[in-house]
């Protein structure tokens, strides 16, 4: 037990003198979470639009008010043929093109029926099928507009409609921050526990002070927590500075209990860890711990449902992500931080992240003894 | 006389290739006992054996008394070692490796203070005490390791070409520190490629292809292969190497 004190008075020294882990610790996670929150945008806005009006009538132009209204589009030009606002599109500088035909008026009034049409870009499809929609919701809610004010009696409506009202639960206004930010605090803690932890053990190995270790009574268990016990305080003194952050930058306080997040956070830095560990037991210098880390940390990233939800990944892809940790870290988050989750609700998350720690701690050591 | 190394036919065999081949020796307490051998010759494995780093693959050995299979917790304990490569922490002071690598050992804090104090006062480094060791010259680096690899008062210390790379007037100093812990009953097990460190050693083994091929003191060697230097003694035996050099 003496021995393990004096590995982690070490462990503590080196840490807070090395500048690079202390600016890695303190300023990453104020940089990830004020810049990529407000950087990864997922409303459109500022959606160029193209209208090329054969019309010319007072109903097109109506529409095309409307649209313009809405705040979602910008008018990017109004062309005379689709083929010149299809040259736009080529140049890129248009996003979506609202073709209205001629007699487009007229139809409307006296066959009561009109046809438009609707082309999008669609290079970024996201952008080009939030575009239509907006843009489809728009005509649609025009055409109601019309109906009204057109059909002068409306005692009764010839059309049965279902109105839909809709009210997001969790996420009233369907801020994307808060579902970004306890994402990306998952990511700042896995960087901490994982691969801070694998680079620092094979430093030692690099430098060939593990080899003088090796060759001193102290048992190898010890080593191994005193390594894993600075990095596992480290990982939650940063999920503590970027809740700090939420709070103060985005107002984001969680629903459910400090309490529930710690916990799970307590379990899942004892299995990052374990994964730190097991990288360095794979590797002899620095530069493969990290580029081992850097693949992991993209798989993890693209498949744990920080950007793109797990629900709409295909099913072989949503398979891989259940032997990603990072993935339910991340619902495990915006649970508790959204939703209010509490702990007997996170316990499938909670068991099953055990067993990740159990796991990967038990390999990391077996090849660890192996390879001494 | 009282053994602190015995080893009889001790192997180390990795697959077909045998890298240590029945090494058969005595070392006694306080000698300074010199290891020499060509690069690749097996020093290196058969020193990790005697470390306890190493499991032996056949014969028999105990260090400190203690069996090299059974008991490489005890025989840590009471050895030193010190790597060709520098391995004190140069991200930490002189004084707070010396805490560490004697707080590893289990040595009191009335201990490791009145130790630390005395290593500083015989190196003169009171001025770099509190300094991070990355920062001293190599010579010092050296002196410093080697005083470290004895802090807890090991019964051997085990030194792997400690001189590597080291000024002679700083090799000098070295070798005055050795026999200062050689008086004190501390033995000194030392592999090195400098003929002139031999030739200070009590005894000296040479190695070649894995087998101990002389073991003499260094005024008997000479006198067997009959020639006036340990230089030449040592190429007499190493050119007959079937390994190449690595």
């Amino acid at each position: 037990m003496r021995s393990l004190k004096f590995l982690l008075q070490k462990e503590f020294r080196q840490i807070f003198r090395d500048k690079s882990i202390l600016r890695i610790i303190f300023i990453m996670p104020l940089v990830q979470l004020i810049v990529l929150p407000l950087a990864a945008d997922y409303e459109m806005k500022n959606i160029s639009l193209s209208v090329v009006d054969h019309d010319h009538s007072g109903y097109s132009r109506q529409l095309v008010q409307k649209i313009t209204a809405s705040g979602y589009f910008r008018l990017n030009d109004y062309s005379p043929t689709f083929h010149a606002s299809m040259q736009e599109v080529e140049k890129d500088r248009s996003d979506i093109i609202l073709e209205i035909p001629a007699h487009f008026e007229r139809d409307l009034v006296s066959q009561s029926e009109a046809t438009l049409f609707v082309a999008a870009n669609a290079i970024n499809g996201v952008k080009a099928g939030l575009g239509s929609a907006y843009l489809q919701s728009i005509i649609r809610d025009y055409n109601g507009q019309v109906r009204t004010e057109w059909m002068q009696l409306p005692r009764f409506n010839p059309d049965l409609e279902i109105a839909v009202t809709s009210s997001n639960w969790f996420n009233p206004l369907l801020n994307y921050k808060y579902f970004m930010v306890p994402g990306i605090l998952v990511v700042l803690v896995t960087m901490v526990g994982a691969f801070l932890s694998s680079l620092n053990i094979v430093k030692e190995k690099e430098i060939g002070t593990i080899e003088q270790i090796n060759v001193t009574p102290v048992k190898k268990h010890y080593f191994i927590l005193g390594k894993l016990i600075p990095f596992w305080i480290l990982g939650l003194v940063v999920m503590s500075l970027g809740l700090l952050i939420a709070w103060l930058a985005y107002d984001i306080m969680p629903v459910g209990s400090f309490l529930t997040i710690y916990v799970f956070a307590a379990v899942y830095l004892l299995a990052v860890l374990g994964l730190g560990l097991l990288v360095s037991t794979y590797t002899s210098n620095q530069q493969q711990a990290m580029l081992i880390s850097f693949f992991m940390m993209m798989v993890f990233i693209l498949l744990g449902g920080l950007y793109t939800s797990i629900e709409s990944m295909p099913a072989w892809a949503q398979w891989i992500t259940r032997f990603n940790p990072v993935s339910y870290f991340i619902e495990v988050m915006r649970m508790v931080i959204l939703k209010g989750s509490r702990l007997p609700d996170i316990s499938r998350h909670l068991l099953i992240m055990t067993g990740f720690a159990v796991l990967l701690n038990g390999w990391a050591i077996m090849n660890y003894r192996k390879r001494g | 006389m009282e053994y602190v190394i015995q080893a009889e036919k001790l192997s180390k065999t990795f697959g077909e290739f045998k890298a240590v081949d029945e090494i058969s020796f005595q070392v006694s307490k306080g000698e300074i006992f010199g290891f020499l051998g060509a690069n690749g010759a097996g020093k290196t494995t058969a020193m990790r054996m005697l470390c306890g780093l190493s499991i032996p693959s056949s014969g028999k050995a105990t260090v400190a008394g203690f069996d090299v299979y059974k008991q490489t917790e005890l025989i840590k304990k009471n050895i030193g070692y010190m790597s060709q490569k520098f391995s004190l922490y140069e991200d930490l002071t002189v004084k707070e490796n010396m805490q560490f690598y004697g707080g590893i050992y289990g040595k009191s804090n009335q201990f490791i203070k009145e130790k630390t104090a005395a290593i500083i006062e015989q190196l003169s480094l009171q001025n770099e005490a509190g300094k991070l060791v990355g920062s001293l010259p190599l010579g010092w680096k050296q002196k410093l390791a080697f005083s470290v690899a004895i802090f807890h008062e090991p019964a051997i210390v085990f030194l792997d070409e400690p001189t590597g790379g080291v000024d002679p007037v700083t090799r000098r100093e070295f070798w005055g520190m050795i026999y200062q812990a050689a008086d004190r009953g501390i033995t000194v097990f030392v592999t090195t490629h400098y003929m002139d460190e031999a030739e200070y050693c009590n005894r000296v083994s040479i190695m070649v292809d894995g087998r101990i091929e002389a073991l003499d003191s260094p005024h008997g060697l000479k006198k067997t292969f009959g020639t006036d230097s340990m230089d030449s003694v040592f190429l007499k035996l190493a050119r007959g190497a079937a390994r190449s050099a690595d």
